[in-house]
């Protein structure tokens, strides 16, 4: 046990799921030609003016109410100053001091245990364009010149901060699986972190164990999956740990993690504080929301990730444990759900999901999403099996074969002329074969040791290449040898 | 006939209408005085000859078809230089945007170029519409056409000089702290700040945000109903615009003023006022009691706070609004530096002038850390109050009335190195701004042969009433007086 705890809380930026822009009618998706989504609003042209779009707001209060926060009936836009030329206007629109939603909380499980996360706030503002810098390393410092592509600047952006509530990596890394579910199951943003639509900075700090005085802390940046962030927690911990077991002191600075060197190094030495000059945007009106409106959105929000654990346990009989691996995005759930409609057993489909399938996806690097295999396909192999059609063993490998052909159980079996072999006639003198090819197995047998019968099974399943029932070769031997004809 | 481009715009109208007069015979008038007069005036930063030609041959071609051309059509206009224009340069008087091409239309010149728009120029200005006097533009100053050796006001100088001296029948103008009023006022025009949110801001380029409005520059109150009229008007890319219905500001004309409560607020007739703006004044409200209206003392007590508090909330919002001109995107870039940094500091020493680097620091300096709340923080609890001192007086008052400037056109170089005494010229017009009321100026007489401007300003959306008010006045007072800038002075 360390002498130290850690502090942490995250600040997440996630990309709305709007068909336009924050505040002009571009389309907002992922990619396109450089500078292709753009107009004279979002390019920060002389004389425009910013147009709040409402289904922001919209997806904004349905998450807010998610994390049970309270809805501002008044909130308003500030403008952050600061200079950087992917930010067309050199100000950011974005709430501050009356930000959409405050004082929300999340409950979150991790390694059995819950744990609660205070959400101190959730608020909207517009992304930034992205900058390219023209040299080897990609990297700004050497670079002949700079790109700007600004069919990002504008897309509408939620930030998400938490209270320092977190104390492990694990528990950092569960948060932000269970908050990337919920955004998933709200249909809010496509959290697809490699693209950038969802975005995580952590705050760390150690203290002695115990205290309840807060430490010097660190800005961590730059991780770009769950594993990354889990990863350079428990880096900054242990770096932190080191400074302060030999004397040292940590200092209060930006540090980026570099995956491939798996360390986090400073960013910039904050000689200076940012002044950022907040102040009201003058060019938007205050964004009043009314109670209808807040019951509005209340009314339409789906089932939560934790409710959808709930009703699985309660419904399907399921574990705890696999409820919360088949919560873990909504895609999996609804999988899950799926091929129970089809028919499947429920724990048998949930052991086929959190077994064959994640380790397949995992090897793959695979979302579910993009595998070939329908629910309905699930549900169907896990019948064969169910009517003795194949063999557990046998189904592995048809499962295999289906999530690389998107072929059917039925087609692979009948093709590989796989269906288990229940017949006692056919099965009869296999199991002859095999007593006489295994006199000394037969006599262990027959002295008493009863274990010897299942080698005779292993032979007689290897004689049919696995198809054979195996119960029913058991029975067969065992009243062979004992009936000693 | 008088001189075509010295005729008001709903004379020019009837005779268009009536298909007397061509539009081409009307730009044909405007062009040639521009060529008789401009080299003195220097009204314009663009004069858009080709396109006006276009606009008025389409404008003829109609009417000759029998087709309704438009309420605009075949009536040259300037346009301040502050408002983009579809490929047409629009330089805000700024070597930063020199050589700017906008990609598109102000939602006012959309409007205007939908009712046949005539534009013969882009209007001179103060850079980025900072200043009283035109002095300010990057590119040469603007005279008053009658007095050249007198600044025209300003920011709108250009604006109110080209329609002063018939280079343009009527204009559009900007007003932040008086920019279209002081130099209607110094100019011998009607001039009107409309109710914050009546007119669009979308394509005007920003100063101070929470202040901007567009307005007209017209010779009389009808023409400037009548361009009001088509400016109007909520646009959904505009937040701060305002819904609802826009009345028939032509039919408010004619009224009369009987049983009007003029109330003049104390704080703008206390010193400095000079003896003819005074004089001009004190027979404007005996006209108006004559007229039946009952004229007595206000008190606005805040409006002592009011230039002080404008001067930190209109830098504040303008620092933030300026930070795009970084030589990125657009504008005037300066090459060579080393690193993006110094591609910024370059480029915006060479871009900007005094007055706007004054500006910008102030308003960086007001809103930065540790100082907000004793600037920007208290500059809006002033606003508050002056809002609620209007309305105060609007409870006792249906109009107020004050000069437009405490004095007449003053000479050019006269305020350029003062920017303090400059910054006074708009005492009376700054807490229209800060409150968000109408206010118009109308010709009210003459101080040593220069014009002096009467402001009359109203509740929030009451233009029509303004102008009701406005016409009966102008009809009384027979300001007939104009400027002979050819010769260089009044007449």
């Amino acid at each position: 046990m360390s002498a130290y705890e850690a502090v942490i809380g995250l600040e997440i930026h996630a990309e709305l799921k709007t068909s336009s822009k924050m505040f002009c009618a571009c389309d907002a998706s992922f990619g396109g030609e450089p500078n292709s989504r753009t107009c004279p609003v979002c390019l920060g042209l002389p004389g425009v003016l910013p147009v709040l779009n409402r289904q922001a707001v919209v997806l904004a209060t349905r998450l807010a109410l998610a994390l049970n926060c309270e809805i501002a009936p008044h909130s308003i836009f500030h403008r952050k100053n600061y200079f950087y030329p992917d930010m067309p206007k050199n100000f950011q629109i974005s709430q501050y001091d009356l930000p959409l939603g405050v004082g929300g909380h999340l409950e979150v499980e991790a390694d059995g245990e819950s744990f609660r996360v205070g959400i101190t706030r959730v608020h909207l503002e517009e992304d930034t364009g992205k900058t390219v810098h023209v040299s080897e390393s990609g990297r700004i410092h050497g670079s002949e010149y700079s790109l700007e592509d600004f069919n990002r600047a504008g897309v509408p952006l939620l930030e998400i901060v938490t209270e320092p509530d977190i104390r492990t990596p694990e528990q950092a890394r569960a948060f932000m699986q269970e908050l990337k579910s919920i955004m998933e199951h709200l249909e809010v943003s496509d959290c697809r972190m490699e693209e950038g639509s969802l975005r995580c900075d952590a705050n760390i700090s150690l203290r002695p164990a115990g205290s309840t005085k807060l430490g010097v802390k660190t800005e961590v940046k730059n991780m770009n999956s769950f594993r990354a962030l889990q990863r350079a927690l428990a880096y900054e911990i242990e770096r932190q740990e080191g400074v302060l077991e030999s004397g040292g002191e940590v200092n209060q600075e930006t540090r980026h993690w570099d995956a491939d060197a798996n360390v986090t190094t400073p960013l910039r030495t904050k000689e200076y504080a940012y002044d950022y000059r907040y102040f009201p945007e003058p060019d938007l009106v205050p964004l009043e929301l009314d109670r209808e409106f807040i019951a509005s959105v209340e009314a339409t929000l789906p089932e939560l990730p934790a409710q959808r654990r709930r009703r699985l346990r309660e419904d399907y009989g399921l574990p705890a444990h696999d409820a919360v691996i088949l919560t873990s995005s909504k895609a999996m759930g609804d999988f899950y759900e799926a091929a129970v409609a089809a028919g499947a057993d429920p724990k048998a489909a949930s052991n086929w999901m959190m077994g064959e399938l994640s380790a397949y996806l995992n090897a793959k690097g695979m979302e579910i999403e993009e595998v070939p295999v329908s629910p309905a396909q699930l549900a169907g192999m896990i019948k064969l099996v169910e009517k003795g059609t194949i063999s557990g063993k046998i189904a592995k490998s048809v499962f295999e074969e289906m999530l690389e052909s998107g072929r059917s159980a039925e087609e692979i079996v009948a093709e590989r002329g796989l269906t288990q072999i229940s017949d006692e006639g056919e099965l009869d003198a296999v199991v002859g074969e095999v007593i006489k090819e295994n006199a000394s197995v037969v006599e262990d047998f027959r002295k008493g040791k009863e274990k010897a019968v299942s080698f005779l099974v292993g032979q007689v399943m290897r004689k049919t290449q696995g198809r054979a029932n195996p119960q029913l070769v058991n029975d067969l031997l065992l009243r062979k040898l004992r009936g000693g004809d | 006939m008088d001189k075509l481009y010295a005729m008001k715009a709903w004379e020019l109208k009837s005779l268009l209408e009536r298909r007397e007069v061509s539009a081409a015979e009307v730009l044909d008038s405007v062009l040639d005085r521009i060529v008789e007069v401009e080299g003195k005036v220097r009204s314009y930063i663009t004069v858009t000859e080709e396109e006006a030609r276009k606009a008025a041959a389409a404008a003829d071609a109609a009417r000759a078809r029998g087709e309704d051309a438009g309420a605009a059509a075949g009536v040259p206009m300037a346009v301040k230089d502050v408002l983009c224009t579809r490929g047409v340069r629009t330089t805000c008087g700024s070597r930063m945007l020199e050589n700017y091409l906008p990609v598109y239309d102000a939602t006012v010149v959309g409007r205007l170029r939908a009712e046949g728009l005539t534009m013969v120029g882009k209007a001179n200005m103060d850079e980025f519409a900072m200043g009283s006097s035109t002095e300010n533009s990057a590119f040469f100053p603007t005279r008053n056409p009658w007095d050249l050796g007198r600044v025209p006001g300003g920011s709108s100088g250009g604006s109110a000089a080209a329609v002063a001296a018939g280079e343009a029948v009527w204009a559009l103008g900007s007003d932040t702290g008086g920019s279209i009023r002081q130099p209607a006022s110094f100019c011998g025009l009607v001039g009107l700040k409309p109710t914050y949110g009546l007119v669009s801001r979308y394509g005007l380029v920003a100063f101070a945000s929470s202040l901007d409005q567009v307005g007209p520059i017209a010779r009389d109150v009808r023409d400037c109903a009548l361009l009001l009229s088509l400016l109007a008007g909520h646009d959904p890319l505009d937040s701060t615009s305002l819904p609802g219905e826009v009345p028939d500001y032509l039919a408010a004309l004619g009224g009369g003023v009987r049983g009007l409560k003029v109330g003049v607020p104390r704080e703008l007739v206390q010193e400095g006022l000079t003896a003819g703006v005074r004089e001009s004044l004190e027979n404007a409200l005996r006209l108006l009691e004559e007229m039946g209206a009952e004229v007595s003392e206000a008190s606005l007590p805040n409006l002592d706070y009011a230039l002080s508090a404008y001067y930190i909330i209109a830098p504040a919002e303008a620092s933030s609004n300026l930070a795009r001109f970084d030589g990125v995107r657009y504008g005037l870039r300066v090459e060579g530096a080393a690193d993006m940094l110094e591609m910024y500091g370059r480029t915006r020493a060479a871009g900007f002038g005094p007055e706007v680097k004054r500006r910008i620091m102030l308003g960086t300096y007001a809103l930065s850390a540790g100082y907000y709340e004793a600037y920007y923080g208290q500059a809006q609890k002033v606003r508050t109050l002056i809002i609620m001192d209007f309305e105060e007086a609007f409870r006792r008052f249906d109009v107020l009335v004050s000069p437009t400037s405490p004095t007449p056109a003053f000479g050019l170089g006269e305020k350029v190195e003062d920017p303090l005494s400059m910054y006074l010229s708009d005492v009376c017009t700054i807490p229209v701004n800060l409150a968000g009321i109408p206010a118009v100026s109308i010709p009210c007489g003459l101080d040593e042969g220069l014009p002096v401007g009467l402001q009359i300003m109203g509740k929030v959306l009451d233009e029509a009433n303004l102008l009701r008010v406005a016409h009966a006045l102008e009809e009384a007072l027979e300001f007939r007086a104009e400027p002979d800038p050819a010769r260089g002075v009044g007449r």
